[in-house]
């Protein structure tokens, strides 16, 4: 069967991602509740003109998927598959309020044409002329590994060599307000909002942009090889240590083959406990390295996950910032990804150094 | 040689129909769906008619047997009808006894409950618990927690092609061994943000939409869920189930022109359909009926008619024909609604009609079927295409 490649990396996010090695410019707000993306010189990938039109996560989209291209050393792709939680929610909440705001009258379709899910997908098939597959998927905190199954079957099934793969979320003024209401944002005025330890519920929010050119052959940029996926849509906390066993053995591995476990903690006190499973029993004596601390909690936090973790392969460390037991190993070789959100949307994702 | 991937389960919903039955027999007479809008309150209820189910969501709850706090939106609920009765049909009891998953499709989610209470989220708290019933993920999830499934549940959302997508990708998912069954299909229900969406950009029917026709005039809205249940052929065979009809071909692929619009010679669909008929192996000859996308805007007919032209040859299309006129334009669930008549036209070796025909386009010399044609059906190749350039096709094949 046809190997699966990270080629090319490119993350707009809450931190100064896209000109860095790996997380050295990072800094932690534990302050805040919401937390907005650092954007990219736009222009330098999109028309001033286009710029103007496009919501931000349209834009990160772009760039972000520029930026992995450009490392990939590739000008085309055979597949553009993205995930997104949300989709475009700027533009959703825009055309919404419109249609309530004016009892359905003196609209314009500029926000209804931009507010479909699959939006990033199609004007970056558009801006490369690319009339490949195309698919977007939404489903919570596993429409990103949605479409990096769909990429690796599709290099398996040999229909594709070199694909783009994303996960895009925004957020939008009105949502995070009723996110709040709803109390999956944490309630402002309990800070320091600490990820790991916390005892309030909801998760400080973040978004961005995450894209991966991924391809079937080895070469001088790559970054890891992506074992496995799985996806799981509903699990109880008893049952992560199973499953994640079980998961390890399809793939031939035991869990002290695992080299770091990249796991998806993000402060909510009531789910948190399906990380802490697996943090303080199966993979106690494993170093682990937690994210969201630094990426905000959005659907698509998970591939921010897994760039942290190909860059913990490619540069052989894991940083103290994302460290949860400051545990070491002499080389990072086998890395496995855990997430979930609120107890539903499970993945476990295998990426090995090659 | 296996044709494809077996179906063995088939529900639906719609305007035309709350069973298979019941949409058979609306599609071989003739009954149409469309008329005026009576569940959604909105101003334009006098100049727009649309494919509604002619149920209100308390009906559908009922139905459903659902706690009085449940959080269902109307998409998730006649998700789950249509899910329910594709379960049954495939006679599957224990449904985890297999690797079995969930694909599912939506363009709009639970839009017509976060519209419905956008503002008064803040002013009352029983509605709060609607906040999350948005996403497109949760109608999957609701649809799965119904079900009892527990396994790969995901969604695909490329707007009015989504469930072809959907369809494709369960297919693949068989095929590679990767599950042993799966559900597939998708679910809209009709929102006031579609309605005022498509509205804006003026490809709405005033009347009753009539596809492929020089003086069409737009799409009527619809709504509807549609799903299907795919096996893989050792469950077929150490269950000796029925096989309905087979996935024999799928193809996607990006018109790269325009986030709405449809390039003029139809690349997106031409590719889809070239790949389509490579996957199963067929040639363009051996295509019994199309069920075409034909929402009759002027845009797509004229895009679809040319890729059609371009695959087949102006005058060696085969019998072809949109099912929209009954029941509407039903965005996310529409390529899987069509994937069940697809499948309804091999069983039945019929051609369904194309309503509302009278004046063949200026552009190409391509007549629909206008009225309901008996004859055999070896294979189906139905079109979904979306904003966002997403072009998909399907080909559905008898079994044997």
């Amino acid at each position: 069967m046809r190997k699966t490649y990270i080629n090319g990396l490119g993350c707009i996010s809450v931190q100064e991602t896209f000109d860095t090695i790996f997380l050295e410019k990072a800094e932690i707000n534990e302050n805040d509740t919401i937390l907005p993306v650092k954007t990219p010189v736009y222009k330098d990938f999109i028309s001033p003109v286009a710029i103007r039109r496009m919501a931000k996560g349209v834009k990160n989209g772009i760039v972000a998927s520029a930026m992995a291209m450009k490392e990939a050393n590739v000008s085309t792709v055979d597949a553009i598959i993205t995930g997104t939680g949300m989709g475009c929610i700027e533009d959703s909440e825009k055309f919404l309020k419109a249609i309530i705001d004016n009892k359905e009258e003196f609209l314009t379709p500029t926000s209804f044409i931009q507010s479909t899910h699959n939006t990033v997908g199609a004007q970056i098939a558009l801006g490369l002329q690319c009339k490949a597959y195309n698919l977007t998927y939404v489903n919570g905190s596993i429409s990103f590994e949605s479409a990096l199954l769909d990429a690796k079957m599709k290099i398996e099934e040999e229909e594709a060599n070199i694909i783009l793969v994303g996960g895009i979320d925004e957020n939008a003024d009105y949502t995070t307000s009723l996110f709040k209401l709803a109390g999956f944002i944490k309630r402002e005025n309990e800070g320091p909002y600490k990820v790991l330890n916390a005892t309030t519920k909801g998760a400080v929010y973040g978004e961005g942009a995450t894209f991966f050119v991924l391809e079937n052959e080895k070469k001088s940029t790559t970054y890891a090889e992506i074992l496995d996926v799985e996806i799981i849509n509903k699990l109880d906390v008893n049952e992560v240590e199973s499953k994640c066993s079980a998961f390890l053995e399809a793939n031939g591995l035991q869990v002290s083959d695992i080299d770091t476990i990249v796991l998806g903690f993000n402060g909510d006190v009531e789910f948190d406990p399906y990380y802490k499973i697996l943090s303080e029993n199966s993979f106690k004596n494993t170093p682990q390295a937690f994210y969201k601390q630094l990426s905000g909690e959005y659907n698509t936090a998970s591939a921010f996950g897994l760039w942290v973790g190909a860059k913990i392969i490619k540069t052989q460390e894991v940083p103290e910032i994302i460290s949860v037991n400051n545990l070491e190993k002499p080389a990072y070789k086998t890395i496995l990804l855990y997430n979930q959100y609120k107890g539903i949307d499970h993945s476990f994702t295998l990426i090995s150094k090659c | 040689m296996s044709r494809g991937i077996a179906i063995t389960g088939m529900g639906i919903i719609s305007a035309i129909g709350n069973t298979v039955e019941e949409n058979y027999v609306s599609l071989v007479n003739n009954k149409m769906g469309i008329t005026t809008i009576e569940n959604i309150s909105t101003v334009h209820s006098g100049e727009i008619k649309v494919g509604e189910i002619k149920k209100t969501n308390q009906q559908l709850v009922a139905e459903l047997e659902l706690s009085p706090d449940n959080n269902f939106s109307r998409t998730a609920m006649i998700g789950t009808i249509a899910a329910k009765q594709a379960i049954q049909e495939a006679q599957i009891s224990s449904i985890n006894e297999y690797k079995t998953g969930l694909i599912s499709a939506t363009s709009v989610g639970g839009m017509d409950m976060t519209e419905a209470h956008y503002y008064d989220y803040f002013e009352d708290e029983n509605l709060v618990k609607y906040i999350s019933c948005h996403e497109g993920g949760d109608v999957a999830h609701k649809i799965a927690d119904e079900l009892g499934l527990k396994g790969m549940v995901t969604t695909i959302s490329t707007a009015c092609s989504s469930a072809a997508n959907s369809i494709m990708l369960g297919a693949r998912l068989i095929q590679s061994g990767k599950l042993d069954r799966v559900i597939v299909g998708g679910t809209d229900a009709l929102a006031k943000f579609t309605i005022n969406g498509f509205k804006t950009l003026m490809i709405l029917s005033d009347g009753y939409n009539s596809p492929f026709d020089d003086n069409r005039k737009g799409l009527n809205l619809g709504e509807a869920a549609a799903y299907l249940v795919l096996e893989s052929d050792e469950i077929v065979k150490k269950e000796n189930k029925k096989v309905l009809a087979r996935v024999s071909g799928y193809g996607n692929a990006n018109d790269a022109f325009h986030q709405t619009a449809s390039s003029e010679n139809g690349d997106g669909a031409f590719l889809a359909m070239e790949k389509a008929l490579k996957v199963a192996n067929l040639k363009p000859e051996q295509i019994d009926y199309i069920n075409v996308h034909g929402t009759a805007t002027p845009n797509n007919d004229l895009s679809e008619g040319r890729a059609i032209v371009r695959i087949f040859g102006e005058e060696k299309a085969p019998d072809f024909s949109s099912t929209k006129p009954l029941t509407g334009h039903t965005l996310a669930a529409a390529a899987a609604i069509e994937a069940v008549y697809s499948v309804l036209a091999i069983q039945n070796n019929v051609v369904f009609p194309n309503l509302n025909f009278q004046t063949p386009m200026q552009e190409f010399n391509l007549i629909p079927q206008t009225t309901l044609k008996h004859k055999n059906i070896e294979h189906v190749l139905s079109n979904s295409f979306g904003f966002g350039g997403n072009c998909s096709t399907l080909i559905f094949s008898k079994s044997e």
